[in-house]
């Protein structure tokens, strides 16, 4: 008997007992009742009733022009932002680990924006940029200065919407990858660059054939994390240009889940789980292809 | 090519805030390593040998001297440009690299004139390989590769490239007893195929004295004794070095010269002659006992290990240093312990005799006779 109860593993589905009622709770249910409300038309939550069964929800979001501008928002912020941010906090961390005096210093700054409040942050970005009627923002005065013509960052030209987006992304992620990216830096084998100088290896080489590959595991951690982030954002946007987001072009795709069940032409459930899950579907596919790339070419020890 | 060491120093600056004294690693070296010969660097662990090696590779910066390639004065040469192969104590391969990848790195890093083809550079891989037999696991990555293996890849990089010295720091100490016998004794023959001045770092006496051709000994930075192996054996300048080589150690006793015989507790076991009279200590190898029914040097009897060819007496002196006296003897004696002490003479070759102030060897002859006395003390 006793035998038995050990060999069936029961033992061990007893411990993820927990872990697996609240995953199935407050995750596997939501989830497939998201992708039932995705094929159910024209749902009504109040009466919980719906007229049949179709892919309508699907082929409505497709075809909203609200939809396709998020969707392309979205993807230029990941576009953008991801490679942007991994590489610059790679020269960052590897400027970091090169100097000697100082380099706690500097890394206590570049750690901040981590801990910094996120709506503190949006006001900083708002003094910078935006253009009220008593001042241009110090940006805008930056750009006078030199001679260029003062932009409305907030509410002016998309380019330059897009431009404070991604310059904002950047600076909110950059900590954690600087983070990251210096301890993995600083694990690596200090004897593999003494072998490296003896055999008369030249700096690039050693960080080409070396550093990167040695650290690469971590890169695309940050890579793979990275766009998933960049895909869900939302709560940026809005610190940053308001809740009218479709007005103002701004939307993303989970602004766009938000709007159809809360927003002003809310009451969606349905075009809202669609959204839902094509945005899962998205993020689903970029991140199986990201690891299917990652097993080729990264040497895990 | 001949290596020189000209009173090199190094010193490190003192850690922490107040009090920071400088730690000297390595103390007015100077030594000159003739060509194609294989020198063990042998001390305790923080003697300064590593320091010594890291000095002659270039990654460490001498406080003071000079290091000569030849005629070269290569003290202010970058590592790489000084044309040495180093393999680390634990071998430092590039773990993303397949063996060939990583045998082949350094000849991949030659510019100029030196620049290789491809071809060639794999013909010069695959002959290093074969020199550490390893041509079988050129595709593994060095994960897969045993402890041994990974020694074989690193000594195949670092002499791919054909270096004119080949630095090992600790070669062996990553690898199982009966692989460090077999990869010693490949180090030795990879060394004389080969030619290459070769120095090794190592804290295991045995190793150094079986393969090297000759061996410096070292204590807190400062050089002890340089020399053959079996002469530093026979001949050591100091208690130090004599307590550092030899498995099983040297036994240690406190004794005194007086009117021209060693005493060893109240026993007179030897005759000296121009030694003066002094407190010394008394050296003994554990092979220069030998069993002898009315021998001068008597011992309370402990135990009996059988090793085969030999047996090894364990037993106690009132004016051993240490807490047991182990001697070596041939297995076809027979040791008599029916009175519980057993009974030995000295060979005087074996046995030397230190300073008690400054534990340095005084010299001097030692023989089996005192002036017509046996060893016993009864006159003949």
């Amino acid at each position: 008997m006793r035998k038995k109860w050990r060999d069936s593993g029961l033992k061990g589905w007893l411990y993820l007992l927990p872990a697996i009622l609240f995953l199935g709770v407050f995750m596997v249910y939501p989830l497939i009742d998201v992708f039932i409300y995705s094929f159910e038309e024209g749902y009504n939550s109040a009466s919980q009733t719906s007229f049949g069964v179709g892919v309508y929800n699907y082929s409505y979001v497709l075809h909203d022009p609200y939809f396709l501008q998020a969707v392309r928002n979205t993807f230029l912020l990941v576009i953008i932002t991801v490679p942007l941010s991994t590489g610059i906090a790679l020269l960052v961390s590897v400027g970091l680990n090169s100097i000697g005096p100082l380099r706690n210093l500097f890394q206590t700054i570049y750690f901040l924006p981590y801990v910094t409040n996120t709506l503190a942050v949006g006001l900083v970005f708002m003094i910078l940029f935006k253009k009220t009627v008593y001042s241009d923002g110090l940006i805008n005065l930056l750009l006078t200065w030199f001679g260029g013509s003062p932009v409305d960052f907030i509410d002016g030209p998309y380019c330059a919407k897009m431009f404070v987006l991604c310059f904002y992304t950047i600076w909110v992620v950059l900590p954690f990858k600087i983070l990251i990216l210096t301890s993995a830096l600083a694990s690596v084998d200090r004897q593999l660059y003494q072998a490296a100088r003896v055999d008369g290896t030249s700096g690039f080489r050693i960080f080409m054939r070396i550093t990167l590959p040695m650290i690469a595991p971590m890169i695309f951690y940050l890579i793979i994390t990275g766009f998933i982030g960049a895909f869900k954002a939302y709560s940026d946007v809005v610190a940053l240009f308001g809740t009218n987001l479709n007005a103002a072009e701004m939307n993303t795709i989970v602004g766009y889940v938000y709007d159809m069940l809360y927003g002003d032409s809310g009451g969606y459930p349905s075009y809202a789980s669609a959204a839902a899950i094509l945005l899962f579907a998205i993020v689903l596919t970029i991140t199986c292809i990201n690891l299917l790339v990652s097993k080729r070419k990264i040497h895990y020890e | 090519m001949k290596v020189v060491l000209q009173n090199l120093t190094k010193k490190f600056p003192g850690r922490g805030r107040k009090h920071a004294e400088e730690v000297t690693a390595v103390n007015d070296f100077t030594f000159e390593i003739p060509d194609g010969e294989l020198v063990g660097l042998l001390g305790p662990s923080g003697c300064g040998k590593s320091t010594t090696l890291n000095l002659i590779s270039g990654l460490l910066k001498p406080t003071g001297g000079r290091i000569f390639f030849g005629e070269d004065d290569i003290t202010e040469l970058p590592p790489e440009n000084r044309g040495v192969g180093l393999v680390f104590q634990n071998y430092a391969l590039y773990p993303h690299l397949t063996v060939k990848q990583n045998i082949l790195f350094p000849l991949q890093n030659l510019k100029g004139k030196d620049k290789l083809s491809k071809a060639v550079m794999l013909e010069k891989a695959n002959e290093a390989a074969r020199l550490v037999q390893i041509d079988e696991l050129m595709d593994r990555k060095p994960g897969e590769l045993s402890g041994g293996q990974q020694q074989r890849v690193a000594i195949a990089r670092a002499l791919v490239k054909m270096p004119d010295v080949l630095l090992l720091d600790e070669p062996l100490s990553n690898l199982d007893a009966r692989l460090r016998l077999q990869t010693r004794e490949e180090i030795r023959r990879i060394q004389k195929e080969t030619g290459i001045t070769t120095v090794f770092v190592t804290h295991d006496q045995e190793e150094a004295m079986s393969i090297s051709d000759r061996i410096v000994v070292m204590k807190d930075g400062i050089v002890q004794q340089i020399g053959k192996p079996q002469a530093v054996y026979d001949d050591p300048v100091n208690l130090f070095v004599a307590r550092f080589l030899g498995t099983p150690p040297i036994n240690v006793f406190a004794g005194r010269c007086r009117d021209g015989r060693l005493y060893v507790g109240q026993d007179a076991v030897l005759g000296v002659s121009g030694i003066a009279d002094q407190e010394v200590y008394v050296g003994v190898r554990p092979e220069g006992f030998v069993l002898c029914e009315d021998g001068p040097f008597v011992c309370r009897f402990g135990s009996v290990e059988v090793m085969g060819r030999d047996i090894s007496v364990v037993s106690e002196h009132d004016a051993s240093v240490g807490p047991t006296v182990r001697a070596i003897i041939s297995a076809e004696n027979r040791v008599d312990t029916t009175n519980g002490t057993v009974r030995f003479s000295l060979k005087p070759q074996k046995v030397f005799l230190f300073s008690k102030e400054t534990e340095e060897r005084i010299q001097g002859g030692i023989t089996e006779c005192i002036n017509g006395v046996t060893m016993s003390g009864r006159r003949l």
